[in-house]
C-alpha cells in the first residue's frame, strides 16, 4: 500500500520584510515559477496542489481558491490545510501523503506569508483562548519567553549562550542569497539589542517576513526521472498536544519529545548526533536553538551550550543547524516550515551553493507553532 | 480504494448553540462516532480537523479543538487540519490511509455560524481591490449564478422553488436538520427577495453544529464489526477565481470532479449505478445544476428531473432525503454531513428517510465563491 516519495524541486522568494512589488498572489507565483524551474518541469506535470498560509494575516477568507492564479491550480485538484507556524510543515506533509497514497504522482506544496500587509501581533493574539489565555499569554513572544526564563533558571544557562545561537545562524543566512537577514552579528550585538520580554532581545527572536515556498514531490517511478538526486521522505512526525498555553510544562517540550521519539523509532536513528546529517530547525529565538536541541536527543539536558560553542552545530561542525540562516533570518510565517523541507531537500540534492553541508545524506526539518506544537520530517539521499 | 467509513456522528444543527462552544461540540461527535465505530480513542492513530479562522473568529481555529478531538491524548496523537468543507477533510483523512502511514483516521469539523457576521464572512473570499468594495458575499454572488444559470437554460424562479418545497419537507424526517417545513411553491416565490432571483426560502440557513467521520483501511474494516461503507471514488478540482473568468451558468470543475470520481468507482452510467444523491444545494438553483453536471440529466434538463418527481423520495434518483443543505447548513459541517448521510443510507439506518435498497452513493462538498471547487465521492456497501 502506498508508493514512496521524493522531494524533486523546491522554490523560494527572495524574502523581504516588504515585497512592495507583488501582491500575494504575485508572490505565490514566484516561488512557484522557481520550484518548476529547478525540478525542470511545467505547470502540465503537477497533478495537485496544496498549500497553506495563516488566514488572519491577509485577511483572505479560502485562499486556496483565491490565488488559483499564482499556484497554477486553474481546473486542477487543490485544498488548504493549515495549522499556526506549524502551517509549512503541515503543507509539506499533505503533500508527501497526496503522493504516497498513490491518487497522485506529482504534487505542488505551497506556504507563504505577506506579513507586511498585517498587523502580526494583533492577528497571533486571537490565537489565545479568549477566556483563560489572551490576557497573559498574547501573540508569540510570552510562552517563549517564560520558557527561556525557566531553562536559564533549571541549567544556568546564560544570555551570552543563546546569542552565540544568533550569531551562528546570521553567519549562516549571509551565504544565504533568498535569505532576509544577511549580515553577520556578534554576541555583544544580541546582548545589547533591545529587550522585548526578558530574556528575549529583538535579536534573539525572528523577524516577520514576505515570501513563499513551494516543494514538488513526486512518487518513487516519476522522482528518479525529474532528479538525479531526489530527496527521499523518509517519515514524519506530528504533535499538536495543547490547546491552552496555560497548560504548556515550559520546563520540557513534550510535542518535541514525543514527536522525536515516534519518528527516530520509525526510521531506527538511535544516535543523532552522529547520524544525522544537518538540521533545518524551525527556531523561532535562540534558546530554542538549546533547549530543543536536548529534547531532540541530540544531548543531555544543559549540555547544548557546550555544544554550540564547540562550534558543532555551524557549518563545518559535525551536525549543523540551520545551514540556510533559518527562522532567525527569514521567517514568512506559513512558508517557513516549508523553507525547513526545501531547504533539507536542497542539502540533499546538493545545490545549496555557498551554505552546503558536505556529504549530505540524512537531513531533518522541523515545525513549530501553536501552542508549542511540533512537526517533523526526516529526508534521506537514500530511498531505503 | 482500501478506505472504508467505520463510524459516524453528527449534533442536530440549529439556529443557536449556546450551551455548546466549539471545544464542547467536537467532543460530543468525537465520542459518539468512536462509539458508533465500536472502537476507543487508543485505537485511532491520527486525526484531521476541519476548521475556518474566519468562521471561527480565531486565528490557528484548530488550536480550540486539539483536547476534544482526542489529538492531545496519551502522547498525543499525529494530526492535521483542513481548512475548507468537511468533503475535504475526508478526501486528507482518506490520503493518510491509502498512503500506508495510519489505519484509523479520525476526521472531526465544527462551525457555529450564530457566532459571526457570514456576510463579511463570505465578502473576505473576494479580492481585496476590486471586488469586495461591491459588497459581494455569498448571497450575491450566488445570485448572480443562478441569473446566469436561469438566462442560458430557461430555468424559471419556479422550477428552482420546486427544490426547496422537496428538501424542507424532507428535512422534517431528519431528526438532525435545522429546518423541517411543509411549503407551498407559494410560500417560496413570496419569501422575502434576499437578491435577485434568490428569496429567503432559496436559501440555507446558517446553522451551528459539527460532525465526524471515523475511516479505516481494509485490514481494520474487516476486523471491526459494524458494516463498513467503502470509499470507492474521489474527486476534487477547482475553477478560476475572478467570477468573471468563469461562465458561472457552467461548472466545469464539478464535471471533471465527477468524471475522475466515477472512473475510480467503475461508474458508466451514473443515473443507473448510484442509488441516491447528497449534493451542496446552499441555495436551491444548485440542485438543478449540480444534477446536470454530475451528469445525470443533459444541461438545463435538472429542472424536468425535479418537476417530474426522478429526484423525490419515491423518484428513480432521490436527492437529498436528508433535506438537505438548504435545510441545515453548518459551514464546512455541511459537506461531511453528506458523506454521512451515504453512509446511513447505505448501511440502512436512515430511518424515516430511508431510500430502499441504497447499494451507492454520491456524496458532494464545495469552496469558494460560487463553488469555485468541488469535491465528489462515491460510496458503495
Amino acid at each position: 500500500m502506498g508508493q514512496r516519495v521524493a522531494a524533486v524541486g523546491f522554490g523560494q522568494t527572495y524574502h523581504r520584510s516588504r515585497r512592495d512589488d507583488v501582491n500575494g498572489i504575485e508572490l505565490i507565483g514566484e516561488a512557484v515559477r522557481s520550484a518548476l524551474e529547478d525540478a525542470e518541469l511545467t505547470l502540465d506535470d503537477i497533478d495537485a496542489v496544496v498549500i497553506g498560509n495563516m488566514d488572519h494575516f491577509e485577511a483572505v477568507n479560502y485562499m486556496d481558491n483565491w490565488s488559483v492564479d499564482g499556484t497554477g491550480a486553474f481546473m486542477k485538484p487543490v485544498f488548504k490545510v493549515t495549522t499556526g507556524g506549524t502551517t509549512g510543515t503541515t503543507v509539506g506533509i499533505a503533500g508527501y501523503h497526496h503522493v504516497a497514497s498513490e491518487m497522485f504522482d506529482v504534487v505542488l506544496a505551497i506556504g507563504w506569508e505577506k506579513n507586511s500587509e498585517s498587523d502580526t501581533t494583533g492577528a497571533i493574539i486571537t490565537c489565545s483562548d479568549p477566556i483563560f489565555d489572551r490576557f497573559s499569554f498574547s501573540g508569540a513572544l510570552p510562552g517563549l519567553a517564560v520558557e527561556a526564563s525557566a531553562y536559564m533558571k533549571q541549567y544556568g544557562v546564560k544570555e551570552e549562550d543563546a546569542a552565540r545561537v544568533a550569531v551562528r545562524d546570521r553567519r549562516h543566512g549571509a551565504l544565504n542569497p533568498y535569505s532576509h537577514l544577511q549580515s553577520e552579528i556578534t554576541t555583544e550585538d544580541v546582548l545589547n539589542s533591545t529587550m522585548l520580554s526578558y530574556p528575549v532581545k529583538l535579536l534573539d527572536i525572528c523577524p516577520r517576513t514576505d515570501g513563499a515556498a513551494a516543494v514538488i514531490f513526486a512518487g518513487e517511478k516519476k522522482a528518479k526521472r525529474i532528479s538525479p538526486r531526489p530527496a527521499w521522505i523518509m517519515g514524519t512526525s506530528v504533535r499538536h498536544a495543547n490547546c491552552y498555553f496555560g497548560d504548556i510544562d515550559y520546563t520540557a517540550n513534550d510535542s518535541l519529545k514525543y514527536a522525536t521519539r515516534e519518528l527516530f523509532g520509525n526510521v531506527g536513528i538511535k544516535e543523532p548526533l552522529k547520524e544525522l546529517d544537518l538540521v533545518e530547525l524551525y527556531q523561532p529565538y535562540t534558546f530554542a536553538g538549546l533547549k530543543w536541541m536536548e529534547y531532540m536527543g541530540i544531548c543531555g539536558p544543559g549540555e547544548s551550550p557546550q555544544l554550540v560553542w564547540d562550534g558543532v552545530t555551524d557549518l563545518g561542525g559535525e551536525l549543523p543547524f540551520n545551514p540556510s540562516g533559518g527562522v532567525l533570518c527569514t521567517n514568512c510565517i506559513g512558508a517557513t516550515g516549508m523553507l525547513r523541507i526545501g531547504e533539507a531537500a536542497m542539502q540533499i540534492q546538493g545545490k545549496a551553493g555557498a551554505r552546503q553541508v558536505e556529504d549530505a545524506n540524512l537531513a531533518l526539518a522541523t515545525g513549530f507553532g501553536g501552542t508549542f506544537w511540533t512537526d517533523m520530517m526526516l529526508l534521506s539521499s537514500r530511498p531505503w | 480504494m482500501d478506505v472504508a467509513i467505520l463510524g459516524v456522528a453528527q449534533t442536530k444543527y440549529d439556529g443557536k448553540k449556546e450551551d455548546y462552544n466549539y471545544a464542547e461540540l467536537v467532543y460530543e461527535v468525537t465520542t459518539q462516532a468512536l462509539e458508533d465505530a465500536g472502537m476507543t480513542i487508543d485505537e485511532i492513530d491520527n486525526i484531521v480537523t476541519v476548521s475556518n479562522d474566519f468562521w471561527d473568529g480565531r486565528t490557528i481555529s484548530c488550536m480550540g479543538v486539539q483536547d476534544a478531538c482526542g489529538a492531545a491524548y496519551g502522547e498525543g496523537k499525529n494530526v492535521s487540519t483542513v481548512e475548507g468543507d468537511g468533503t475535504f477533510g475526508i478526501l486528507y483523512g482518506a490520503m493518510r490511509t491509502l498512503s500506508g502511514s495510519y489505519s484509523t483516521t479520525l476526521v472531526v469539523s465544527h462551525s457555529k455560524g450564530s457566532e459571526g457576521n457570514s456576510r463579511m464572512i463570505t465578502n473576505a473570499m473576494f479580492d481585496y481591490i476590486y471586488q469586495r468594495p461591491l459588497g459581494l458575499d455569498a448571497i450575491s454572488s450566488s445570485a448572480l449564478q443562478a441569473r446566469e444559470y436561469m438566462n442560458r437554460y430557461g430555468v424559471t424562479e419556479e422550477d428552482c422553488a420546486y427544490v426547496s418545497v422537496k428538501n424542507r419537507k424532507q428535512a422534517m424526517q431528519n431528526p438532525y436538520a435545522h429546518l423541517g417545513m411543509d411549503l407551498s411553491i407559494d410560500d417560496v416565490l413570496n419569501s422575502r427577495p434576499l437578491a435577485d432571483p434568490i428569496k429567503l426560502h432559496d436559501a440555507s440557513p446558517v446553522s451551528d453544529g459539527a460532525a465526524a467521520v471515523v475511516l479505516g483501511n481494509r485490514v481494520v474494516a474487516n476486523k471491526k464489526g459494524r458494516k463498513p461503507v467503502w470509499l470507492k471514488g474521489i474527486g476534487y478540482c477547482s475553477d478560476a477565481h475572478f467570477l468573471g473568468d468563469r461562465c458561472l451558468a457552467e461548472a466545469p470543475a464539478l464535471q471533471k470532479a465527477s468524471h475522475k470520481a466515477y472512473e475510480m468507482a467503475d461508474i458508466n452510467n451514473p443515473t443507473e449505478d448510484i442509488d441516491v444523491v447528497e449534493l451542496y444545494d446552499a441555495f436551491s438553483y444548485m440542485e438543478l445544476m449540480w444534477l446536470e453536471e454530475m451528469g445525470f440529466c443533459s444541461k438545463g434538463d435538472g429542472k424536468k428531473l425535479t418537476r417530474r418527481g426522478v429526484t423525490a423520495m419515491d423518484g428513480e434518483l432521490p436527492v437529498n432525503p436528508s433535506g438537505g443543505v438548504i435545510s441545515s447548513h453548518a459551514v464546512l459541517v455541511a459537506g461531511m454531513a453528506r458523506v454521512i448521510e451515504c453512509a446511513l443510507q447505505i448501511r440502512g439506518e436512515a430511518e424515516g428517510r430511508q431510500v430502499k435498497h441504497a447499494k451507492t452513493a454520491l456524496a458532494h462538498g464545495i469552496n469558494g465563491p460560487c463553488a469555485q471547487s468541488h469535491c465528489v465521492m462515491v460510496l458503495s456497501e
